[in-house]
């Protein structure tokens, strides 16, 4: 049994399509484990035999897949870790999933996730936090921190998240696995439930970056029902690279200096000599603009979000509180259905829109976003890619920093600045500090997940991170 | 500092119905919050620059205008916490 806990999907999918392995002996090892998982990584699982009308013989290879929550999937609960979607069954499927699933995946399960992604440690779940598997005291970052953890456990053999100003690096990084955030419009945010829609984007969690090129190769594509949806300009390759000849790499003193925990920039400084062996040329440079893209993302952030969950009103679906009147039954089903941290942020982004605050705040911070893409596009003019860690410290014990919200916003320093210039960045495994993982972040100009998957690759070869303590 | 009314007045906007120990807690959070991303302001005067709602460039998008089934009502109705008569059944909007 462990002989098929120790192969990557890709493996697995090879030997299913070899006729070596029988995909439903793959599908019953795995729903066995995700069963058992006491990680509190899902939020559903799915109980019963390989779903049949899954086609085995797609570039997917029948391996079954864990989804982060707020994917709509017809029929399965679909509640993005809150309370306010209580039990709601979705008629349809996001456009995602549904690729996913025609490329012959099967779905497993729903993973947890903070409320609507809005979290860097997914302790702010309706459905309770989940635990890092490297240290259970620990988080396994957010939003997207059930995806991540279920990877790194191997209760699933991968998983796809969202990510909006780090959701899925982050965790990623936390948990000791890889985790590609593509383009902005790289993959259809249809039936994505949304929080923050110039910034979502959906994309793999894998243990490998041959599994996350795999994945990715599915799920992107241009799709009528997402009109800012472009799909990618040329197929995804599976990653081959096992040199950096020629490869320029910025490091942002910006994001490699105060604020990052020790620990993790000896891991990444070391990361950079071996890029350096591997023929690359490592030069510091500056994103002048970046620290302020925190402060930019928590106004166009709550600002969007503001508006997006000013739908759930207990009307068409999922819970309702009652109300002495129509108004009532709004406010207290608002009132009882949204978390602290949705409230907090609702009621930042209200505030940033309301009238005569809009200028300075949202209009403002849309700016601030001109600027940091700028800084990126004069970066690319010597730069193949922007390095950096890909959050400032190691998984942090449960409940450090729920008290306080600005600490946990903290944790999006490194991985904001991508964010707002829609650019695609990947975390990779980068070794361990304190015995937990570090991440090692690759960003590049807009469209080059080829090129970063290529370099995540080699960096991975030379690296040669072990996961398999988390899956024991 | 956020005062009470003010907090009042943003959760009104927002349709929440906030008890009397987060109206107290989220004037102090929010204000911390407000403090901090306006350090924006370091950045001096933006006039020249341009907002950017959308990162990566897109053209519209336009389809035919041809109908298409649309999803049956009972099944979206399924979803609702109270159906009557083939629609959503809410409480009164009252007198008021």
């Amino acid at each position: 049994m462990s002989e098929l806990l120790d192969l990557t999907a890709a493996q697995a999918a090879a030997r299913i399509h070899a006729g070596d392995l029988e995909r439903g002996e793959l599908w019953r090892f795995y729903r066995d484990r995700a069963l058992a998982d006491d990680l509190n990584a899902f939020i559903w699982v799915c109980d019963g035999d390989d779903p049949e009308a899954i086609d085995s013989s797609g570039p997917l290879g029948g391996v079954p897949i864990g989804i982060k929550d707020l994917f709509c999937t017809a029929g399965v609960p679909s509640q993005a870790g809150s309370k306010i979607l209580e039990n709601y069954r979705p008629p349809y499927t996001a456009t995602a999933v549904e690729r996913i699933m025609n490329a012959g995946a099967p779905v497993l399960a729903k993973t947890n996730q903070d409320e609507f992604a809005m979290g860097s440690s997914t302790e702010n779940s309706a459905y309770g936090p989940t635990l890092n598997p490297w240290d259970r005291t620990r988080v396994p970052g957010g939003s997207s921190g059930g995806s991540a953890a279920a990877v790194a456990a191997g209760t699933v053999p991968w998983s796809i998240g969202t990510d909006t100003g780090g959701s899925i690096r982050q965790p990623a990084a936390l948990c000791g696995i890889v985790g590609l955030k593509p383009t902005y419009g790289a993959v259809s945010r249809y039936g994505m439930i949304a929080f923050a829609s110039s910034l979502d984007q959906a994309g793999p969690f894998t243990r490998d970056t041959t599994d996350a090129a795999l994945l990715l190769q599915a799920m992107a594509g241009k799709d009528p029902c997402d009109s800012t949806s472009l799909g990618l300009p040329e197929p995804v390759r599976l990653p081959t690279a096992t040199d950096l000849t020629g490869v320029r790499l910025g490091v942002p003193e910006e994001l490699t200096g105060e604020g990052i925990e020790p620990g993790v920039l000896d891991a990444f400084r070391e990361t950079l000599d071996l890029a350096r062996e591997l023929g690359a040329t490592v030069e510091t440079t500056q994103l002048p603009h970046a620290p302020h893209g925190l402060a930019a993302y928590y106004l166009i952030a709550p600002a969007e979000c503001s508006s997006n969950l000013a739908r759930y009103d207990g009307v068409r679906y999922g819970f309702r509180a009652d109300g002495r009147d129509l108004l009532g039954m709004y406010t207290e089903t608002r009132e009882q259905g949204f978390g602290a941290e949705v409230k907090r942020r609702v009621l930042i982004g209200t505030y940033a829109l309301s009238s005569g605050y809009y200028d300075a705040y949202y209009g403002r911070a849309q700016k601030v976003r001109t600027l940091i893409a700028r800084d990126f596009e004069q970066a690319w003019e010597r730069f193949d890619f922007i390095v950096s860690p890909t959050a400032p410290g190691v998984a942090f014990e449960l409940g450090a920093k729920t008290a306080d919200p600005l600490a946990m916003y903290l944790n999006d320093f490194c991985t904001v600045p991508m964010s707002l210039a829609g650019l695609p960045a990947i975390s990779i495994p980068n070794g361990l500090s304190e015995g937990l993982p570090v991440g090692f972040q690759i960003a590049g100009p807009a469209f080059s997940e080829n090129r970063i998957l290529d370099a995540a690759h080699a960096l991975e070869q030379a690296i040669g991170f072990d996961g398999s303590a988390a899956r024991a | 500092m956020l005062s009470r009314d003010q907090v009042l007045h943003v959760a009104r906007l927002a349709r929440l119905e906030l008890s009397d120990e987060e109206i107290e807690r989220l004037s102090g959070e929010l204000s911390k919050v407000l403090d901090w991303v306006e350090t924006i302001e370091e950045l001096g005067d933006l006039a020249d620059t341009p907002p950017t709602s959308h990162v990566v460039e897109v053209e519209n998008v336009l389809r035919e205008d041809a109908p298409r089934p649309s999803w049956p009502v009972e099944q979206v109705l399924d979803a609702a916490p109270d159906a009557a008569l083939g629609g959503f059944r809410v409480p009164s909007p009252g007198a008021g």
